[in-house]
């Protein structure tokens, strides 16, 4: 299991617990604002975007081309950017911090 | 008991994107009474573009792709009537009544009512059997039915549009044998150039689909599980399950039934408002106008069903909003995606930028100089870079657009 922390736009810090499915899907389900997941999570809307906290990037690892493209739609990428829909969960998170971008 | 006009009542019909949308946006505004959420289909609402791709191949049920888990609703205050049919709307006394009789007083009202499939009257297809639309999910787990107990698999879609070839793409996973009627000279007609068209027919057919075009249906007979339909060249077909990608009737009963204004759909304003100041209409079901475009479209999209429903809530809620999106959409076919930004009607000249890669490219659609509508397959790069040209209504140089030795970036 892994708990993962989401910190609004508003710097409310919600944390959540999962064992499996993505961050986007996690934030959608549990109403976290500002994650919107309008595709459904198929790379094609970029409503997901979260900056990783820059001591999990590793973990979380580099967006593919298609994502990277797609985070530039959103005005402030940088390289701490992912696509939520994009990112799936597993123990390696537990303890993760993720900014929604706004 | 009916409402008193007091409580500040909104009405939604139709709990599909659009609608649990602009529900979820309207409470985010801070409206104060109660909103209500009706829908005859029993499902908790759910993501409708995995229907002919993910959800069609998979073996889940609905309840993976909702679009909010239940407890959502009960959170912000979102009473659910799902499985009920709305039956007409008195806009005078600004009421509803449902299909059993019952009424329901609005403040506000929103149509979110969307479309239905459109079946085409062909001789015998009332009685003919497994013969499925594609719109709900309970559509869905009947084909997966029908499929499952058929021994051969044959299955033939009539309409070669972006709903056909996505189930053609995903029954083709699954094993069926997979024969495409379209209607028109060539699939995609009504939607993108020959040079898309083309690109799909040649990936279709080279993962065993058969693509049929000039094919007019005109007649289907059952016996059996199996059925045979007749085409008006004379040519027949068997086939153990059908699909009907026919396109789309809009849904405005209950908006005729309000009084207000029709035309192509349910017209509305900048704030999705419809000629009656309590009623607003959002997703495929209005005709709108597009400020970008400088004209009235109806789009059947994810993209327009969100970004009017956020209108209309804040609209509701008094804020000064309005309408004024790119729209975009996207399609999922075997490992092809296509991103299309924009809208390409009306275009005159293209360019087609191929990448190195043989299955990324781009079409440019132009009328004249300016950009109206990139279609991006395998290549999200162009799909941004598409969407940014469109929208600051930049001046491209073609000849730097079609070589792929030029970096899009360097074309802003």
């Amino acid at each position: 299991m892994a708990r993962i922390t989401y910190i609004t736009n508003t710097d409310e810090s919600i944390t959540l617990e999962a064992f499996s499915g993505s961050l986007m899907e996690l934030a959608v389900q549990n109403g976290v604002p500002g994650i919107d997941g309008d595709c459904g999570g198929v790379c094609s809307c970029a409503t997901c975007h979260v900056h990783v906290a820059p001591e999990y990037m590793a973990i979380v690892g580099e967006p593919e081309e298609i994502e990277m493209d797609m985070l530039e739609l959103n005005d402030d990428v940088d390289e701490y950017s992912r696509l939520g829909c994009q990112v799936q969960i597993s123990e390696a998170l537990d303890g993760i911090t993720l900014t929604v971008a706004r | 008991m009916m409402d008193s006009p007091d409580d500040k009542v909104v009405c939604v019909v139709g709990a599909s994107h659009a609608g649990v949308t602009c529900a979820f946006a309207l409470r985010r505004e801070g409206w104060p009474g109660r909103i209500i959420l009706f829908d005859a289909d029993p499902e908790l609402p759910y993501h409708r573009p995995p229907l002919s791709k993910a959800f069609l191949t998979s073996e889940l049920g609905v309840e993976h792709y909702l679009l909010k888990p239940r407890e959502s609703y009960l959170k912000d205050a979102i009473e659910l009537r799902l499985g009920v049919q709305v039956a007409n709307v008195q806009s005078t006394e600004r009421y509803l009544t449902l299909a059993d009789g019952r009424r329901q007083y609005y403040e506000k009202l929103v149509l979110a009512t969307g479309a239905r499939p459109c079946l085409p009257p062909i001789k015998g297809m009332a009685d003919a059997k497994n013969v499925f639309p594609l719109r709900t999910a309970q559509d869905i787990t009947r084909i997966r039915e029908a499929l499952l107990v058929s021994r051969q698999k044959r299955v033939l879609i009539i309409g070669g549009g972006y709903i056909g070839l996505e189930t053609a793409a995903s029954l083709r996973k699954m094993g069926a044998e997979v024969n495409i009627l379209e209607r028109e000279e060539r699939i995609l007609h009504r939607v993108t150039c020959p040079f898309m068209s083309e690109f799909f027919r040649y990936t279709h057919q080279n993962h065993g689909v058969i693509i049929e075009t000039g094919k007019q249906v005109v007649a289907v007979e059952s016996s059996d599980a199996q059925s045979t339909l007749q085409c008006s060249d004379g040519s027949s077909y068997q086939a153990d399950v059908i699909i009907m990608g026919t396109g789309v009737r809009v849904n405005t009963a209950l908006g005729s039934s309000a009084g207000v204004e029709i035309e192509n759909g349910i017209k509305v304003d900048p704030t999705a408002r419809t000629s009656d100041e309590h009623i607003y209409s959002i997703g495929d079901c209005t005709f709108h106008f597009n400020p970008h475009y400088r004209r009235y479209v109806r789009l059947e999209s994810v993209q327009n069903a969100i970004d009017q429903a956020k209108v209309a809530a804040a609209a509701m809620c008094g804020k000064n909003v309005y309408y004024d999106a790119i729209p975009w959409f996207w399609s999922d076919q075997y490992d092809i995606k296509l991103q299309i930004a924009g809208l390409s009607q009306g275009f005159d000249n293209l360019v087609v930028r191929k990448e190195d890669r043989e299955d990324q490219f781009s079409v440019w659609y132009f009328k004249g100089q300016e950009l109206l509508a990139v279609d991006a397959v395998n290549n999200a790069k162009a799909y941004v870079m598409g969407t940014r040209l469109i929208r600051d209504r930049a001046i491209i140089n073609k000849e730097k657009l079609a070589d792929p030795a030029v970096a899009l970036k360097s074309l802003v």
